[in-house]
C-alpha cells in the first residue's frame, strides 16, 4: 500500500518517489498545503476505491499514518 | 509501459530536450491513468514544456459557488493531451455573482476566451432542495423567479463586460424528492420545479451569441446520482462530485473547450474489417461478415448509428482500409445491414497501402490539415503506427471489447460542436459533388476552361445576424488560406460588425455543380487615406478556383468609391497558411515592412487595379437594391 501511496504523493506534491518516506508530513514537504492535501486524500479514494469519512483523516500527520489508515480501511471492505 | 515507468520516461525525455516526444508519452501516460495523480504529474511536468511545443493557448475562467480546485489539474492535463494549452483562473468561493456584475473584476481582467458557471444552484435557492415542502404555491413561484433572475442578472452583466463564451450549468435534480413518489404525481412537484428552473435557463442561453448550457443534471445522471456527489466531501469542504467523477466532469468541460479553441477533427476516417463490421470480409465472405441488429453484430451496428449521427452533424467520412477494394465496395453498396452506403464517404481508400500514406492521402484530397483527420482502427498495431508516424491525428484508442466501440466513440470530444451552420449541413453533399468537379477538370486541357465551365457565381455581401454565427466559424476553422489568422467569437464579431470602424464581409458561392455555401470572410477597416485589410480568409474547399481574386477586386473597388488611395493588409505567417502566402504579391501589392510577426503589404489604387477574374459572376447584392 506504500508504494502505491508513495507514487501518488510524489505526483500530487511534485517530488519524485524517492522523496517520500513514512515520514513525510507538512513539516518536511513544502509544497503540502491545504488544497494539496485535499488532492491527496481525492487521489488516493480514486486509486482504491474508498470514501473516508471525515474523522478518519483528522489523526492524519504522517504519509505513514495514512497508509496504515487505507490498510484498515481496506480490510474492512474485505 | 506501465504508469510508473512512463513517469520516468517522461521525465528521462523532458531531461533530454526532446519535447515532442514527451508528449506522446503524456498521451500515452494519460490513456492508462486518467486520475486526479495522473493529471496533477503531467500539469506539474508540462509546466516545463510548454514553452517548446506549439499548442493554441485557452485562457478559462470558472466562477463557482462551491469548492473546484481539485478538479483544474484534471481539465489542464485533458486540454494539453488534445493541444491546448490551458490557463484557468478560478474565481473566489461564492463572489460569482460580484465578479459578473462589476465592470473591472478579476474574471474580466484575465480576459479568458471561456467562462464556465459552475454554480450548485441549490445553493442559490436552498428552500427548493431542501425545504420544498414547507413552501406555499406562491412561495414556490417565488423562489424559481427569483432564482431564474439572478442567472439572467449575471449573463446580461458578463455579456456587456465581456466577449468571452460562456457555459452555463443547468440545476441538479434532487436524488430523492422531498414527497416521495408523491411529488412525480403532482404538476407543481419538486422536480418539476428544478425543471423549470432549468427550461429558463435554456432560454436564457439562446437569448444570447456565445452563452451556452452544460446539461449538468444529464451528466449526473449518466454516472449515477448516488454515487456522484460524496456528502462527507460536500459537508467538509464543499467539493460537489466525489473523488471517482472529478475526470468526468472535467470531460464534460472538454467537450466545450475544444470545439472552442478550435481543435476539432472535421474527418473521421475508419477501418472496415472488424471496425465498421465484425468479421475479415476477405475471409469470411459477402454472407459470413457481421452487419445487422442481432448479438454478435449488433455492436457494430451501434458503431455505424454513431458514425451517421457525426455526418449529420458536418463531419466528414472516409474509409481507410486493407482489403480488395471489389470486395469492399460489394458489402458498401449491396449489404442489406449496413447503414452506411458510399456516398456517406468523402473519400476512400481501400487498397494495401500503408495506412499512414492513405491517411495523407485523404487529408490532400479533402484538402484539410492532416491534423483535421481521427482515426478509428480495431488494430492496435495500425494505431500505435499512426500515432508514431502522424503524431497530429487524433488516434482514437478503442477497447478490446466491441460492445463498448459505439460510446467510446461517442464520446470523443475532438467530434462536438456548439451549433451548426447551413453549411455544416451542406457539407457532405459538396464534397459528393466534388468528385463531379475534379472529372471536370482532369476532362479539360487548361485551368481557364476549368473555370469557366465551373460557372462560378460569387455573392459579397455585409455581415448580417444570420450569418454572424458560420463567420466566427471561419473565423476559428481555417487554417489554410488566412492571411492574418485572427479568430473571433459570435460575440465579438457582431460587436464588430455593429461598430462603426470596421466593414464584415461574408462571401458565398455557387457553381454548376451545387451551392458551396458561405466560403469566405474579409474585415477591412477604411480610414481617410488607408484601408487596412485585417481578415482575409478562404475556407479550403473554395482555394485554387481565384475567388480570392474576385472577392479582393470587390475590396479594393469598395476602397475607391470611400475615396481611398491605399489599400494594405498584413501577412502573418503560421505553421499552416502557406498557401495564402504570395497572396499579396500576387496581386501587386508591395511589401512595407517585414517583421518577426509577418509582413505588411500596399497597394496604392492610382496605380493598379485589381480586375475580377472574367469567368466569374460577382453579385452584390447591396448594390442591387
Amino acid at each position: 500500500v506504500f508504494e502505491r501511496l508513495r507514487q501518488i504523493a510524489a505526483d500530487v506534491f511534485q517530488l519524485s518517489p524517492e522523496q517520500v518516506t513514512p515520514l513525510s508530513s507538512p513539516k518536511n514537504i513544502q509544497t503540502w498545503n491545504s488544497v494539496r492535501f485535499l488532492s491527496l486524500i481525492l487521489a488516493v479514494e480514486e486509486e482504491f476505491g474508498l470514501m473516508f469519512e471525515p474523522q478518519d483523516l483528522e489523526r492524519i500527520t504522517t504519509l505513514g499514518e495514512f497508509a496504515a489508515l487505507i490498510e484498515t480501511k481496506l480490510a474492512g471492505i474485505v | 509501459m506501465n504508469p510508473g515507468d512512463l513517469r520516468k520516461d517522461i521525465d528521462h525525455l523532458i531531461a533530454s530536450g526532446k519535447p515532442r516526444a514527451a508528449t506522446r508519452s503524456f498521451i500515452e501516460l494519460w490513456n492508462q491513468d486518467r486520475t486526479v495523480a495522473g493529471a496533477e504529474f503531467i500539469t506539474s511536468r508540462y509546466e516545463l514544456l510548454r514553452e517548446q511545443l506549439s499548442l493554441v493557448p485557452f485562457r478559462l475562467a470558472i466562477l463557482r459557488n462551491c469548492t473546484l480546485e481539485p478538479v483544474i489539474p484534471l481539465i489542464r492535463a485533458g486540454a494539453f493531451v488534445n493541444g491546448i494549452d490551458l490557463t484557468v483562473h478560478l474565481g473566489g468561493y461564492n463572489t460569482y455573482v460580484d465578479e459578473m456584475r462589476e465592470q473591472n473584476s478579476a474574471i474580466y481582467r484575465f480576459v479568458p476566451h471561456a467562462a464556465i458557471l459552475a454554480v450548485e444552484v441549490s445553493e442559490v435557492a436552498p428552500e427548493l432542495w431542501w425545504g420544498y415542502s414547507d413552501l406555499t404555491p406562491a412561495q414556490r413561484r417565488d423562489v424559481i423567479a427569483r432564482t431564474v433572475k439572478i442567472f439572467a442578472d449575471c449573463v446580461s452583466a458578463f455579456r456587456k463586460n465581456c466577449s468571452a463564451s460562456l457555459i452555463i450549468h443547468t440545476a441538479r435534480q434532487p436524488l430523492t424528492a422531498s414527497q416521495g413518489i408523491l411529488d412525480a404525481q403532482r404538476a407543481d412537484g419538486q422536480v418539476a420545479a428544478v425543471e423549470e428552473i432549468n427550461r429558463e435557463l435554456r432560454q436564457l442561453a439562446a437569448m444570447y451569441k456565445g452563452v451556452y448550457l452544460l446539461d449538468y443534471d444529464a451528466l449526473v445522471s449518466r454516472y449515477g446520482r448516488l454515487q456522484w456527489r460524496d456528502e462527507y466531501k460536500w459537508s467538509t469542504v464543499r467539493l460537489p462530485v466525489a473523488a471517482a467523477h472529478l475526470k468526468h466532469l472535467a470531460d464534460e468541460y472538454l467537450r466545450y473547450l475544444i470545439p472552442l479553441a478550435g481543435k476539432m477533427a472535421k474527418v473521421l476516417v475508419l477501418d472496415l474489417d472488424n471496425t465498421l463490421w465484425g468479421g475479415v470480409v476477405g475471409e469470411d465472405g459477402f454472407d459470413g461478415i457481421l452487419i445487422g441488429t442481432q448479438y454478435p453484430a449488433a455492436p457494430y451496428h451501434e458503431l455505424q448509428r454513431v458514425l451517421l449521427d457525426f455526418y449529420r452533424r458536418g463531419i466528414l467520412l472516409a474509409i481507410c482500409s486493407k482489403n480488395n477494394s471489389e470486395e469492399a465496395i460489394e458489402v458498401l453498396e449491396k449489404h442489406p445491414g449496413l447503414l452506411l452506403r458510399p456516398q456517406h464517404f468523402a473519400a476512400m481508400r481501400i487498397n494495401w497501402n500503408e495506412k499512414v500514406q492513405s491517411l495523407r492521402e485523404i487529408a490532400a484530397e479533402l484538402n484539410v490539415g492532416i491534423d483535421a483527420l481521427a482515426f478509428l482502427d480495431d488494430s492496435s498495431v495500425e494505431r500505435e503506427q499512426v500515432r508514431e508516424m502522424l503524431p497530429e491525428v487524433t488516434v482514437i484508442e478503442l477497447p478490446p471489447n466491441p460492445a463498448d466501440f459505439a460510446q467510446t466513440v461517442r464520446e470523443c470530444p475532438v467530434f462536438e460542436r456548439l451549433y451548426l451552420s447551413a453549411e455544416d449541413l451542406q457539407r457532405a453533399n459538396y464534397y459528393s459533388s466534388q468528385r463531379h468537379r475534379v472529372e471536370l477538370e482532369q476532362s479539360l486541357s487548361s485551368m481557364e476552361e476549368f473555370y469557366y465551365a465551373l460557372e462560378q457565381e460569387i455573392r459579397v455581401s455585409r455581415v448580417e445576424s444570420a450569418t454572424i454565427a458560420r463567420v466566427a466559424q471561419l473565423t476559428q476553422k481555417t487554417n489554410q488560406f488566412n492571411l492574418t489568422t485572427q479568430r473571433y467569437t459570435e460575440q465579438e464579431i457582431a460587436e464588430m460588425a455593429a461598430g462603426p470602424d470596421l466593414e464584415l464581409y461574408s462571401l458565398g458561392a455557387r457553381d454548376r455543380f451545387g451551392d458551396l455555401g458561405l466560403i469566405g470572410v474579409a474585415v477591412t477597416r477604411p480610414a481617410q487615406e488607408i484601408c487596412e485589410i485585417e481578415v482575409f480568409l478562404l475556407s479550403c474547399r473554395a482555394i485554387g478556383r481565384t475567388i480570392e481574386t474576385a472577392f479582393l477586386s470587390y475590396l479594393v473597388r469598395r476602397a475607391r468609391e470611400l475615396g481611398i488611395s491605399r489599400v494594405q493588409g498584413w501577412f502573418r505567417p503560421t505553421t499552416k497558411n502557406e498557401p495564402a502566402q504570395g497572396f499579396y504579391s500576387k496581386h501587386g501589392f508591395h511589401c512595407l515592412t517585414q517583421t518577426e510577426s509577418g509582413s505588411l503589404w500596399a497597394l496604392d489604387l492610382d496605380r493598379a487595379e485589381i480586375a475580377c477574374p472574367k469567368w466569374i459572376h460577382m453579385i452584390i447584392p447591396e448594390e442591387r437594391s
